[in-house]
C-alpha cells in the first residue's frame, strides 16, 4: 500500500496520471464529435461524469450479486439505464444542448470509459470508493473535453460561450477573421493530436509517471 | 433508386462515418497499425453493422412503437448488438472457422465500437424506410472501412517517418487524421437527401 490516503489517489488518478482522454485515448467520439463549442463539450462531460458515478456506484453495489459469466452484459443494461435517465433529464431541462448534443447522448452507453472503470473498478472495490473513482474519472474527461472546446471555439469561431447569441462573447472583436479549420471536422482530430503532444510534454517536464 | 443511391454516396464519402461523423474513433486509432488487421476489422463491421441495422429498425418499427416503449431504445438496442456480436461469433465458429481465424479478436471488440449503435439509432432519427435502412448500414460501414483501410496504408509507411519524440503514436496519429479528414471536406456540399 502506498502511504497517501487511497481515497485521494483514487480521486487525483482519474484526473491527471490516467486521464482518460489525454493518456489512455478511451472515449474518443464524443470528444471529437461535440467539442465545436465550449458549452456543448462542458455539457457532453458532465452527462457522462453523471452516468459514470452512478453505474460506478449500483456496479459496486452489485457486485456480489452479479454472476462473472454474464457481467458485462449487466454492466451494460445499469448503464444503459442511466444514460436513458439522462436523456430524458437533457431533453426536459436543457433541450438546446440536448439539440447540440444530438446521438451523441445515447451514445454515452457504448462509451469505454464508463464501461471500462465498470469493469476494472467498480466491479471490485467498496462502494464508496467506486463513488470517488467515478468522479475523479469524470473530472478528468471533463476536463478533457472542456479544454479541448476551448480551443477549438477561441480558434475556430474566436468566441467563448456560444453558439446562444445571447451568451457568445466575442474575443477578438468584429474584424477578427477566425480560423474556420478548427471549427470543422478536420480541426478536432488536429487540435486534439497536437493537445496530446503538449500534455507529453508536460508529463515529461514535471517527470509525472 | 436515385435516393438510395445518394445514401450510399453521402455516406461512403459526404458523411464519413469516421472523418466527418467521428464514429469508431476507437476502432479507427487502435487496428489502424496493419492493413492485415485493418482489413478484417473492416469485414467484421460490415457484416455486423448491417446486421445490426436491419434487426433493430426491425424492432423498433414492429415492436417499440406500436407498444409505445420508445424509451427502451438504448436498453435494447445495445443488447440486441451484443447478442447479435456474439452470434455471429459463434455462427462464424461453426460454418466457416477460416474466416472465423481471419476475424478473430476482432468480433467481440466490435460491441464497443460506437459507430454499429449510431448507425442503429440514426436510421430510426433519419426515418428511413426499411430498404435505406439497410442501405444505409451498407454504406456506414463501407465508409469506415474506407478510412480504416486508407489509414493504415498511411500508417505502414509512418513508421518509417522521422516524427518528433513528444508526438509519437496517437498523437501523430490523430493529426495524420486530421488531414485524411481535409481531403475529405472536398466532397462537403456535394449531395444532399
Amino acid at each position: 500500500m502506498s502511504t497517501s490516503n487511497p481515497y485521494l489517489d483514487d480521486l487525483s488518478r482519474g484526473i491527471i496520471r490516467e486521464n482518460p482522454v489525454f493518456r489512455l485515448l478511451l472515449g474518443m467520439c464524443p470528444v471529437l464529435g461535440v467539442t465545436g463549442y465550449f458549452i456543448n463539450g462542458l455539457g457532453m462531460g458532465l452527462a457522462a461524469t453523471a452516468v459514470l458515478i452512478a453505474s460506478n456506484v449500483v456496479i459496486a453495489a452489485l457486485k456480489n450479486f452479479i454472476p462473472p459469466q454474464v457481467r458485462i452484459p449487466c454492466f451494460i443494461v445499469v448503464i444503459a439505464t442511466f444514460v436513458t435517465i439522462i436523456e430524458m433529464v437533457l431533453q426536459a431541462f436543457q433541450p438546446a444542448l440536448y439539440e447540440a448534443l444530438g446521438v451523441f447522448v445515447p451514445l454515452i452507453v457504448v462509451n469505454c470509459v464508463i464501461l471500462g472503470r465498470a469493469e476494472a473498478f467498480a466491479s471490485k472495490k467498496p462502494v464508496l470508493r467506486a463513488l470517488i473513482d467515478g468522479v475523479g474519472v469524470g473530472l478528468g474527461f471533463t476536463l478533457a473535453l472542456g479544454i479541448l472546446a476551448l480551443v477549438r471555439e477561441v480558434a475556430g469561431q474566436g468566441t467563448i460561450m456560444g453558439p446562444d447569441p445571447e451568451s457568445t462573447i466575442l474575443l477578438f472583436g468584429e474584424g477578427f477573421e477566425p480560423m474556420g479549420l478548427f471549427g470543422q471536422p478536420p480541426g478536432a482530430f488536429i487540435a486534439l493530436g497536437l493537445l496530446l503532444g503538449l500534455t507529453n510534454v508536460l508529463f515529461k517536464k514535471f517527470n509525472i509517471k | 433508386m436515385e435516393r438510395l443511391l445518394s445514401i450510399i454516396f453521402i455516406y461512403i464519402l459526404v458523411e464519413n462515418f469516421v472523418l466527418q461523423r467521428f464514429f469508431g474513433i476507437c476502432p479507427f486509432l487502435g487496428v489502424s497499425r496493419k492493413m492485415e488487421t485493418a482489413v478484417g476489422m473492416s469485414m467484421a463491421v460490415i457484416f455486423v453493422m448491417t446486421m445490426a441495422t436491419l434487426v433493430t429498425w426491425l424492432l423498433y418499427t414492429f415492436v417499440l412503437e406500436p407498444f409505445k416503449m420508445e424509451y427502451l431504445q438504448i436498453v435494447t438496442f445495445i443488447l440486441v448488438i451484443a447478442s447479435l456480436v456474439q452470434l455471429v461469433e459463434t455462427t462464424l465458429r461453426k460454418i466457416s472457422p477460416t474466416l472465423y481465424q481471419g476475424l478473430g479478436i476482432f468480433l467481440p471488440l466490435i460491441t464497443t465500437n460506437c459507430a454499429i449503435m449510431a448507425v442503429a439509432l440514426l436510421a430510426v432519427r433519419e426515418e428511413f424506410t426499411f430498404i435505406e435502412a439497410v442501405v444505409f448500414g451498407i454504406a456506414a460501414s463501407l465508409g469506415f472501412s474506407l478510412a480504416l483501410v486508407i489509414m493504415a496504408g498511411i500508417r505502414e509507411r509512418l513508421e518509417l517517418a522521422d516524427i518528433p519524440d513528444v508526438l509519437q503514436g496517437s498523437a501523430v496519429t490523430l493529426i495524420t487524421a486530421g488531414i485524411l479528414s481535409l481531403a475529405f471536406q472536398g466532397f462537403r456540399g456535394m449531395l444532399t437527401l
